[in-house]
């Protein structure tokens, strides 16, 4: 089913219907709105915002879930209401004329009132009726209605009519906020949180260390769970917001996207491609480690990529951040000017923390920024105590996931503390988390780097030394002397050494290898000798037998023709017989 | 002088007066006294209120008076301009200041007093 216009009832787990009212953060916290058909009680010193969330109840409910509302305004009349809410954006002569919202201003002046005999506030129910009726009203607004109380003296007959109303505003199904003066020991001046049970909202602004911060808490909420913390919430151009955003439930979505950290040496060291994208990465180091510029190098890579990147400083200008990152090599400005980056730099005393927290989510929702640094988060603790400072992180970090925005945050560390133990409070928020240490060797000073944590990816145990060059950031595998690792001119002065070592043996090698050549070619030279002297030999022989063949043959031939010769001879001379015999 | 005043209320218009008898309004123009009674319907209240106001103004200012008794359940809508809270509310328009009387009339001496007028001894 199409829908224009918001839910206008939810429902917790247990069926109690609730309205929600449109405030930011408060929906979360109540786990819907406040209950619905029921008076809400919400009480507060002079200034915590009571008629302002009053108003902001109603103008949401007549703007964004379509039920109109009437303001009963004991203590200012309607055109100071109006004009009074206007710098919000609240238009309430507009509402009036679209019969969405009824403003009644009840005068009730002592001065003017002499009280004789019995009396009942049944002019005062009829006008409300009367004003409910005419716009056909969801929701209605009481404040503050303890202004009775100043107007007639007659606590008695007060007591039982406001009792007769809260029972008159459940019966019509209205569902109400009744706004109350915050009394001295009790919750309400007049103690109307007797009659008002349902749900119990208590603001509070308060001065600690000279700065004002606001919160808001729910002290009672019949049938339902809720928060119960004090949330600090703020007033400002949009009006209420209480913070979180958030709320309770811890249900981002973790991508397994990865980006650069912007020095590849590092991504290298987490698994080969750097941070996860929505993850929270924290950089703690001791003063002059690096860790602006570790920062830098992650802004500069995101503005590569095209991703827009806020740079939130609180410790240094724009311009000397610039200028600063622009002698490591980096030049941030250009991102500047391509509207890639926005840097914003205050003090952080400059605000209490729930305004800082102000400035993150609207800087976050104009901007739009994919990637956003905080530079450092130490200093908010220069502002409230730990455990706030510590709270107000946790919130920046769920909004942030909660939107896939990658955070990179520096922290200080003193040089003696050890590291995880300073930053135990919001260790357990962090994915990445790198620690930037100095070392102190052989008379000088620097710096390195290693993983303390990095969830979810495997990442290298190695330290790493940090160096910072005149082209940006670089990490050098820190070299293992004989007394450890050397860092520094003690590493420099290893390498030359391993390297003229080195230069030696390559030295021996080749001439070793030059020798082994000369025997070859002797071996070959020696070779070649013995076979020409076998070739003489071998000819000297075969001709010697050559020879020896003809010789014979000669004699052979010599032999036979001696033997033909005698034969012819002796038949010529003696034809006679041999009788002598 | 009508004594049945709250029948009168209850019905359907809702301006009664009970103005007193013959007006002499042309002898003192200035002390003549312009009342408002804001009840709501017949509550023993508004009832009481009625009788009281009634009889008060007969005993101290015989005629030079105009009762306008209104009932904010058939006029709403007057409840917020005269910015009624509390009712019965008995509204002295003149003479001047303009006073509020909340109550059923019952303090006499309080009633006297709020209306400028000097209680008999």
């Amino acid at each position: 089913m199409l829908r224009k216009k918001r839910k206008t009832e939810t429902r917790s787990g247990n069926g109690l219907a609730k309205s929600p009212t449109g405030i930011a953060g408060l929906d979360e916290i109540t786990n819907g709105g406040i209950p619905r058909g029921r008076p809400t009680l919400v009480c507060g010193g002079a200034g915590s915002g009571k008629t302002l969330f009053a108003i902001e109840f109603l103008v949401r409910g007549a703007v964004e879930f379509g039920e109109p509302g009437v303001f009963i305004a004991f203590e200012e009349t309607a055109d100071e209401l109006a004009k009074n809410v206007r710098s919000l954006g609240f238009d309430l002569d507009k509402l009036s004329r679209q019969k969405k919202l009824a403003i009644d201003y009840v005068h009730v002046e002592r001065c003017e009132i002499l009280e004789s005999g019995e009396y009942d506030l049944e002019g005062l129910f009829i006008r409300i009726a009367h004003a409910v009726k005419s716009i056909g009203a969801k929701r209605i607004v009481l404040d503050t209605v303890e202004a009775l109380f100043a107007g007639l003296s007659n606590d008695f007959i007060l007591r039982g009519e406001l009792r007769r109303l809260f029972r008159w505003l459940k019966d019509e199904g209205l569902t109400a906020v009744i706004t109350a003066e915050r009394g001295v020991s009790t919750l309400t001046r007049q103690g109307l949180e007797e009659y008002v049970s349902d749900c119990v909202i208590l603001l509070d602004h308060r001065v600690i260390d000279q700065m004002a911060t606001r919160r808001m808490r729910v002290v009672k909420y019949r049938g339902t769970i809720h928060g119960t913390n004090e949330y600090p919430f703020l007033i400002d151009k949009q009006g209420f917001s209480v913070l979180p955003v958030t709320g309770l439930s811890l249900e981002h979505q973790a991508t397994s996207a990865r980006l650069s950290s912007g020095i590849p040496e590092l991504d290298a060291m987490l698994g080969g491609k750097g941070y996860f994208r929505g993850s929270t990465v924290l950089i703690t180091g001791t003063p002059g480690t690096g860790k602006t510029s570790m920062a830098a190098h992650f802004v500069d890579a995101a503005c590569r990529r095209g991703e827009r990147c806020s740079f939130l400083a609180f410790e240094e200008s724009e311009s000397q951040i610039l200028r600063n990152m622009r002698s490591i090599g980096l030049d941030l400005g250009q991102w500047l000017k391509k509207g890639l980056l926005q840097i914003k730099a205050s003090r952080p005393t400059l605000l209490g923390l729930e305004m800082h927290l102000v400035t993150v989510h609207q800087e976050i929702e104009q901007f739009r920024p994919r990637n956003v640094v905080i530079d450092p988060i130490t200093d908010f603790e220069a502002v409230g105590s730990h455990g706030d400072a510590k709270t107000m992180l946790l919130r920046i970090v769920d909004f942030l996931k909660s939107r896939q925005i990658t955070a990179v945050f520096t922290s200080l560390i003193s040089e003696d503390t050890t590291p995880g133990a300073a930053e135990v409070g919001i260790s357990s928020l962090i994915d990445t988390w790198l620690l930037l240490r100095n070392l102190e060797q052989a008379g000088e000073r620097n710096r390195s780097l290693y993983i303390l944590k990095s969830r979810g990816m495997p990442h290298s145990n190695q330290i790493r030394e940090f160096v910072l060059t005149n082209h940006g950031a670089r990490l050098i595998k820190v070299a293992i002397g004989p007394d450890g690792i050397v860092t520094g001119s003690s590493r420099e002065a290893l390498q030359a050494r391993e390297k003229s070592n080195g230069i030696a043996n390559e030295q021996s090698r080749q001439s070793r290898r030059r020798s082994l050549d000369h025997k070859h070619t002797a071996l070959l030279a020696r070779l070649k000798a013995l076979q020409s002297e076998f070739d003489a030999e071998a000819n000297a022989v075969m001709t010697d037998i050559e020879q020896e063949g003809l010789r014979e043959k000669h004699a052979q031939a010599q032999r036979s023709r001696l033997v033909q010769s005698r034969t012819e001879r002796s038949r010529r001379f003696t034809p006679v017989k041999d009788d002598g015999k | 002088m009508r004594s049945n005043g709250k029948k009168k209320v209850t019905k359907a218009k809702p301006k009664t007066t009970i103005a007193g008898a013959a007006p002499d309004w042309q002898k003192t123009p200035e002390d003549r006294y312009s009342l408002r009674l804001y009840v709501t319907g017949a509550t023993p209240n508004s009832v009481r209120a009625i009788q009281n106001i009634k009889s008060i103004c007969a005993e101290y200012l015989d005629g030079r008076y105009d009762v306008e008794i209104i009932d904010v359940y058939k006029q709403p809508s007057l409840a917020k301009g005269e910015q009624i809270v509390a009712t019965p509310t008995l509204v002295k328009v003149l003479p001047l200041p303009l006073r509020r009387l909340v109550g059923d009339l019952s303090q006499r001496d309080s009633v006297l007093l709020g209306l400028d007028l000097v209680p008999k001894k």
